[in-house]
């Protein structure tokens, strides 16, 4: 466990003069990711907020080795550079411990990535995946995803007379990648640096694929106060809504539990988004995400051997 | 010294994949191209080259990451069609883009819908505009030589462009040719080294590639591309009039068969062209002065060169193996006849569209396309400027 | 290497390669600021809660210890001053209005 004393003698991989939003959430995660690095790293990045706020020509923010290519494509395009990686080193061309860690967003991820994302899970290549999930489509003006919550007001999701926002529940796309049988996937926040820090480690020390999905508060998408977004990462894992857990080789671990597990209420109500699930007509609508928020948070115990 | 083989199209496009030795290949199956995923694969599996072989799941994949091979530092393949191709397409166009030297054998292969696995050129027509340099194959000797003149072509610093190199489904890919292959040394000496631009895996001069790249320098970095695109065509005959050298096989822009003192001249792709010559040969024996243009480079193309080839003959018809669909004519036939337009008292230009989906295309049809040729360049009249051949009317 | 605004399309990298790593650094975002985080040294116990939580890498920090704030990139959205701990509940870092500075 390193101390931020010890990781602020590191250099900070991602510069400053990036064009994220005040209090955007995912240069948070980018500077605690790459300070988790002990190698070089070479970074893959979908289309989205993280790559178009990072490298507007002729200025790139990125320190390490960079690459975008499209939306869908950052898990296939990194198993590209894996893949060269391993022939060269094998061939003697290249003589050097290189970590390769690919960016997407929850649209890139969850929803057009998906394919790509599974393909390079599935054939083991080793390279870790970060998605920064905030829970839309941000860069596009905050369009619903399959990672955006149920009762969310999204510009194609809106609430309305009709509505109250997105019928669906999120997708649990953590799960789905347990489901590969990779050797590490994780839950982060990046509230919890700490946590967060000593995953990317252990995802990067893996011999194979790393899944790691990482809560990002976006202050437009989810209508907040810029100085809001740590407390709203934090408030999601303490709501039991974004957990912090690992599963290593199918060993399921919870990292941090809430000492007092909070109602959802507490993370719902801060949010713009979310403002119109108060309405009285709406009540049973957040009970109803109550409920499979404990649901979801007992099955999550049950199977990592906590008690309920 | 040159080997004699017996070879289909796909495996002479593996064979020289393998004399290639690419540090990596990312390829997904599809008819008819799969046979070259299958033989790699047993290259791979023997040991025979030391590529990292990507079994990705899906062609947007096998372009993605044969993206980002080729930006990692690897010289990098794959091939597909059709389908395949279409999948791949917005991938297609950021490997240009990007300026990365990959080679891709395309099978022609009929784009669906409906489907249909045989060959035209819709697949790679429809990706004439991706920025790629395209070769055209009659016969499994060209894809072969066309495959190991690629690489070369593709890594010239002037160019550092994608090649297709494309050769007809099942007619070429799937029939077994006597032909000639260079001995392994002989191809890994005439590619030679590969030596990338701006390497990622150069972790200690971080690059960084695939930027947001808005009005204030897009522009320019399009005007590179398309200069890139200009300066294949030099490069591409020199590393033509080396490869004969070697091989005593010569390659041009494209092939000019009995085309010289010709009234009446056809232009054509890929393996139509050697039906096309059994018919100028019975009507050269006839007394027709009957000739044909087959193109070889469609990407860049080379609108001068075929003006000065085709300016001195009467009637000239463009054979399209791909319709585009635009009420005019097919792909070729508007750049050829775009080609004409400043030639003084130029041929008239006609355009037939055949073979779509796999139709046969026989000596027979051809002889009635010159036929209509020479009704022309007799009445100087163009009754019908396009013509479906072939079809049932 | 820089990309000169008076270059021609000749004379830059192709295809928008960008050869100088955190070249950003170049752009200034401080002008985006309407409140900015001031320093109260007592206060401080160098948690660097704020150096962690800065996404803009704006809270300087030299030798494990708080060192100051680079108003030029600081886009001032707060997070430093929410998330600082103080000294017994006195906060270390605290918002005003840019202008007033």
């Amino acid at each position: 466990m390193a101390t931020l004393k010890e990781l602020s003698n590191k250099e900070i991989l991602i510069s400053s003069g990036h064009r994220a939003c005040a209090g955007c959430g995912f240069p948070i995660i980018i500077k605690q990711a790459l300070l988790a690095a002990e190698n070089p790293v070479v970074v893959a990045c979908a289309t989205g907020c993280m790559e178009v706020c990072t490298t507007i020509y002729p200025y790139t923010a990125w320190k390490v080795p960079f690459i975008h290519n499209a939306f869908e494509n950052s898990a296939s395009t990194l198993s590209g550079v894996e893949a060269a990686y391993k022939s060269l080193s094998r061939q003697g061309k290249l003589d050097k411990k290189i970590d390769f860690i690919a960016f997407g967003g929850d649209g890139g991820t969850y929803d057009i990535g998906f394919q790509a994302l599974s393909g390079a899970m599935e054939r083991g290549h080793n390279m870790l995946y970060i998605c920064y999930d905030n829970q839309a489509y941000m860069n596009t003006g905050i369009q619903r995803s399959s990672a955006t919550p149920r009762g969310a007001n999204t510009t194609t999701s809106p609430a309305g007379t009709e509505s109250y926002g997105k019928k669906q529940y999120r997708k649990d796309l953590s799960a789905v990648m347990v489901a590969h049988e990779i050797p590490y996937v994780a839950q982060a926040s990046p509230s919890n640096w700490n946590d967060l820090v000593t995953k990317v480690k252990k995802a990067l020390a893996v011999e194979g694929p790393a899944f790691m999905n990482i809560i990002q508060p976006c202050v437009l998408g989810w209508k907040y106060p810029s100085d809001q977004s740590i407390e709203l990462a934090k408030l999601a894992v303490d709501t039991c809504f974004w957990p912090l857990y690992e599963v290593e080789e199918g060993e399921y671990k919870l990292t941090y539990r809430p000492k007092e597990k909070k109602p959802v209420e507490d993370w719902l109500k801060r949010q713009g988004r979310f403002r119109h699930l108060f309405k009285p007509e709406n009540a049973e609508i957040l009970k109803e995400i109550q409920e499979d928020i404990d649901t979801r948070w007992a099955r999550l115990l049950a199977k990592c051997g906590e008690e309920a | 010294m040159s080997i004699r083989v017996g070879k289909t199209g796909n495996e002479a496009v593996a064979e020289a994949m393998r004399q290639i030795n690419p540090d990596v290949v990312a390829a997904y199956p599809i008819t008819p191209q799969t046979e070259i995923v299958q033989i790699f694969s047993s290259f791979v599996a023997n040991g025979k080259v030391d590529t990292e072989f990507v079994t990705v799941e899906s062609e947007h994949s096998a372009m993605s990451a044969t993206v980002g091979a080729a930006s990692a530092g690897a010289r990098s393949m794959t091939a597909t069609s059709a389908n395949g191709l279409a999948f791949m397409w917005e991938i297609v166009y950021i490997a240009a883009g990007m300026r990365l030297p990959i080679v891709m054998p395309v099978v022609n292969r009929a784009l669906s819908g409906p489907l249909n696995i045989h060959c035209d050129h819709s697949d790679t027509m429809g990706a004439r505009d991706s920025g790629w340099i395209q070769l055209f194959s009659e016969n499994a000797q060209e894809a072969y030589d066309n495959a190991v003149q690629a690489p070369r072509i593709a890594e010239n610093p002037d160019v550092k462009l994608p090649v297709m190199v494309t050769m007809d489904g099942f007619i070429i890919s799937h029939a077994m040719e006597v032909m000639e292959i260079l001995e392994d040394e002989k191809v890994r000496e005439f590619i030679g080294k590969y030596v990338p631009e701006n390497p990622l895996l150069d972790v200690d001069n971080p690059v960084t590639l695939g930027p947001v790249d808005l009005q204030d320098w897009n522009f320019e970095h399009k005007r590179q591309q398309a200069e890139a695109m200009r300066n294949a065509k030099p490069v591409i005959l020199d590393v033509a009039s080396e490869y004969a050298k070697l091989t005593g096989r010569k390659y041009g822009l494209f092939e000019e068969y009995k085309l010289d003192d010709a009234d009446i001249a056809i232009v054509v792709l890929g393996s139509t062209a050697g039906t096309a010559k059994v018919a100028v040969n019975a009507l050269r024996a006839k007394g027709v002065r009957a000739g044909m243009l087959k193109m070889r480079v469609f990407r860049p193309f080379p609108a001068e060169e075929i003006a000065d080839a085709l300016k001195h003959v009467k009637a000239v018809a463009v054979m399209d193996r791909s319709d585009s669909f635009n009420a005019v004519g097919g792909p070729v036939f508007v750049d050829v006849r775009s080609a004409l337009y400043d030639v003084d008292n130029g041929p008239k230009i006609v355009n037939y569209i055949y073979g779509i989906g796999g139709r046969d295309v026989t000596p027979d049809h051809v002889k009635t396309v010159y036929a209509d040729l020479a009704k022309i360049a007799e009445t100087g009249q163009v009754e019908n400027p396009l013509t479906y051949l072939g079809i049932r009317e | 290497m820089s990309v000169p605004k008076d270059a021609g399309w000749k004379d830059v990298p192709k295809a928008g390669r960008i050869l100088e790593p955190g070249s950003a650094a170049k752009y200034e975002t401080g002008g985006w600021r309407t409140y900015r985080p001031v320093h109260i040294p007592e206060n401080c116990i160098n948690c660097l809660f704020c150096w962690i939580y800065c996404p803009d890498q704006a809270i300087l920090v030299e030798d494990g210890k708080f060192k100051g704030i680079d108003y030029a990139y600081c886009k001032g959205c707060g997070i430093c001053a929410t998330e600082c701990p103080g000294k017994r509940g006195n906060k270390a870092l605290k918002m005003i209005l840019d202008e007033e500075a």
